[in-house]
């Protein structure tokens, strides 16, 4: 694999290899040396355009694990505004001789321009309202956890179902988890107002429904999405309380869960808006479990690219 | 004075003439001199120097993107012999001096008659109107006013503007996107492949929605309206139906809206950038049939150099817009003759003919005929090229046509008698 730029790079072998490798990559998270010598003088380059905290700091301990040396740059205040061209950002850092650059921008797209321009493995963190094909895989690992507590060799996710609520117009997440929750064999419904569905989405591998309480019942695994701050004031549905009573995970909505079904959320949650304090504290939550899942399943992608090629 | 005699040429598709020149017009062929230069054109056809309705030069301001010179230069090689050149300079073109500047530089490094297009509104901030009767009485002539990048979208402005150049026979060249359904961040068209690569949806309901808004105020106000770069089907439909109910309107559509279809944006390769932006194929079709049957008047470049660099952004950050100057042509041809949805002497009409009309210039689209200012391109129907950006007489390389074959049509273009371009 030359570079993890979507989530449909990867076919199903390929993700249950990471996947796979990622369970292998969690055990050093329990030891208490935490370092594998795997990438021992390899450079991997933060490329942040966009502030992300959760993001960044978990690729630089995905690295530090693995032994390569971590570089974090924020090239944050758009290129435009300073003058320079994304590409004259790109190739400057590739310039220092790096060996993968892990790029986070607020345009979609940027990873791939970037991947056109350098040698180096490129790694899509988050391009705009596009993609985010690490969140997909984390989740997965995650989603994954919760189906092999009752089947523990589970490998597909065939036969179950997921259902992704919210914004899914402005959602890299999203866009990401269809592609790859879809290649695992799940099937996936989107859950939002008509206003925050993205055009075209009647051509994706999806169903779609605007009522959350006729989805929930059905669904093994209910991934609840942010609210950006932005939406809230944009138009996009007319107010807080409207958004909540139609599409939050409330203490009601929790009790009409499919039982055995499981709660996601990407974070940062905005609680009491999209998620209710129950459901994100719920025993069926996995959020805490999907941000461990963050470092394994990105040392595990940085292995893949950089582990095998010298 | 030396003359020119072109030989054999296929006048406008309808058979073989000769064509004399003499002080910059056409002139009686048996009438030839001793002291001529001969141009050999057997195989060739002869059509009117190409008006282009719809340049960017870019100079003042951006003379590393283009100059008055590069950006005529490009024209003459493109087969034009007039380019209007729009207001969105910086300065702006929005006053009698700025009108005059823009002219002279055309009179002093023109390859083509440069002819400017007033702002409507000051500064084009679409709050004011410009000084349109001042920059129409000057001596540029101005009679074509857009704010072109911007649309006129108070629809107050829009008809004081409409109204107030009825006086001296002005047209208001709009670019028809309603800010409030495709805004500034909007460069994909709403559909499929917008959803899908997450970019910001520019909906056809944007332009088509002013479309239909402003032949109501054009009908209201009797006055003369032109819509630029019709991008979508919905626009046809509205303009058809405006023309039926005789209302003054024409329109234009650019090459690349007659060819390239949004899923070349699915690289986020920023050159195929341009607002409006790329529709699918199914719009590309009703673009066609429009220009064909006369809905869509003429073909205009949107001609839009960019430096590098402004290209070399993310997709969402660059800059919009696409060379046309040299491609429009055979793009046209591509399209519409090869394909027999326009003859040539349509295609003049397309290009030249419509064109210079609604422009009002006097010295251009006329006939190929004895005593008629000699504009004219000499066309060869059969070349073909691969297109080579770095070829270009442009100073820029945002060119989506580059590694394409295409038609390679232009043998000669003759600006008011003077050979402009001549292929080598």
């Amino acid at each position: 694999m030359r570079h993890l730029l979507s989530a449909a790079d990867l076919d199903r072998n390929q993700t249950t290899e990471i996947l796979d490798l990622a369970e292998e990559m969690s055990l050093v998270q329990e030891r208490p040396v935490k370092k594998l010598p795997a990438l021992r003088g390899r450079t991997v380059v933060n490329l942040f355009f966009e502030d992300s905290t959760r993001t960044r700091s978990s690729f630089e301990i995905a690295g530090k694990w693995l032994s390569a040396d971590v570089i974090n740059i924020s090239a944050k205040g758009s290129s435009v505004s300073k003058g320079e061209s994304l590409r004259d950002t790109v190739l400057t850092v590739a310039a220092m001789g790096v060996d993968a650059l892990v790029i986070r921008h607020h345009a979609s797209g940027a990873p791939w321009q970037a991947s056109r321009w350098i040698d180096a493995h490129v790694l899509n963190a988050g391009d705009g309202t596009h993609e985010h094909p690490t969140q997909a895989l984390l989740d997965a690992f995650t989603i994954r956890r919760h189906f092999r507590r009752t089947v523990p060799d589970q490998v597909s996710f065939d036969g179950k179902t997921v259902a992704i609520v919210g914004d899914i117009t402005h959602s890299r997440v999203a866009r990401s988890n269809v592609l790859l929750l879809t290649t695992l064999g799940a099937q996936v419904i989107l859950v939002a107002p008509p206003t925050l569905l993205p055009s075209g989405i009647e051509s994706w591998p999806v169903l779609v429904c605007t009522d959350l309480d006729q989805v929930l019942p059905r669904a093994d695994i209910v991934m609840m999405l942010r609210v950006q701050q932005e939406r809230m004031s944009g138009g996009y549905f007319p107010t807080p309380r409207e958004y909540t009573i139609g599409y939050g995970l409330t203490r009601p909505r929790l009790e009409a869960m499919k039982p055995g079904a499981a709660i996601c959320h990407p974070g940062p949650m905005n609680r009491g808006l999209e998620i209710s304090a129950d459901a994100a504290d719920a025993a069926n939550s996995l959020i805490l479990g999907q941000v461990a899942a963050g470092v394994s399943v990105r040392m595990s992608v940085l292995y893949e690219l950089l582990g095998g090629s010298e | 004075m030396t003359e020119l005699l072109i030989r054999g040429a296929d006048l406008n598709g309808r058979g073989p003439s000769d064509l004399l020149i003499r002080n910059g017009r056409f002139v009686d062929p048996s009438d030839a001199g001793r002291d001529v230069d001969r141009l050999d054109a057997d195989g060739l056809i002869a059509l009117p120097g190409l008006v282009d309705l719809h340049t960017h030069l870019r100079e003042p301001g951006r003379e590393d993107a283009e100059t008055v010179e590069s950006g005529t230069l490009a024209a003459a090689r493109g087969g034009f012999t007039a380019v209007l050149a729009m207001a969105n300079t910086t300065p702006v073109t929005d006053t009698a001096e700025a009108a005059a500047h823009i002219a002279a530089l055309g009179a002093r490094d023109g390859y083509a008659e440069v002819v400017p297009v007033g702002a409507v509104s000051k500064g084009l901030d679409g709050i004011e109107l410009a000084e349109l009767g001042l920059m129409a009485r000057c001596s540029a002539g101005v009679r074509v006013f857009s704010d072109d990048g911007h649309c006129v979208s108070d629809a107050r402005l829009m008809r004081r503007a409409l109204e107030y150049v009825r006086a001296f026979d002005g047209v208001i060249a709009q670019h028809a996107q309603d800010p409030q359904l495709a805004g500034e961040g909007a460069c994909c068209h709403e559909g499929e492949i917008s959803g899908k690569l997450g970019l910001s949806g520019w909906p056809p309901a944007a332009e088509a929605g002013i479309v239909a808004r402003d032949v109501q105020i054009a009908e209201l106000t009797r006055s003369r309206l032109h819509v630029c770069h019709v991008s979508c089907a919905e626009t046809v439909d509205v303009i058809r139906w405006a023309k039926q109910r005789s209302i003054n309107v024409t329109a234009e559509v650019a090459p690349h809206h007659l060819t390239l279809t949004t899923s070349e944006v699915l690289g986020y390769d920023p050159t195929y950038k341009v607002n409006p932006p790329l529709r699918p194929h199914e719009h590309v079709e009703v673009l066609r049939e429009g220009l064909a049957d006369g809905t869509i008047d003429a073909v205009a470049t949107d001609h839009a150099p960019h430096a590098r660099h402004d290209k070399e952004h993310a997709f969402a950050d660059a800059a919009f817009g696409m060379l046309g100057l040299e491609t429009a042509l055979a793009v046209v041809i591509e399209t519409m003759i090869n394909s027999g949805l326009l003859s040539w002497s349509e295609l003049a009409n397309r290009m030249s003919i419509m064109p210079a009309h609604i422009a009002r210039l006097s010295g251009q689209g006329q006939p190929l005929a004895v005593g008629e200012p000699a504009n004219v391109v000499l066309v060869d129907p059969s070349a073909r090229t691969v297109v080579d950006r770095d070829a270009s007489a442009s100073l820029s390389r945002n060119n989506p046509w580059h590694g394409r074959e295409l038609p390679d049509p232009v043998v000669a273009t003759i600006w008011a008698g003077r050979v402009t371009y001549q292929k080598s």
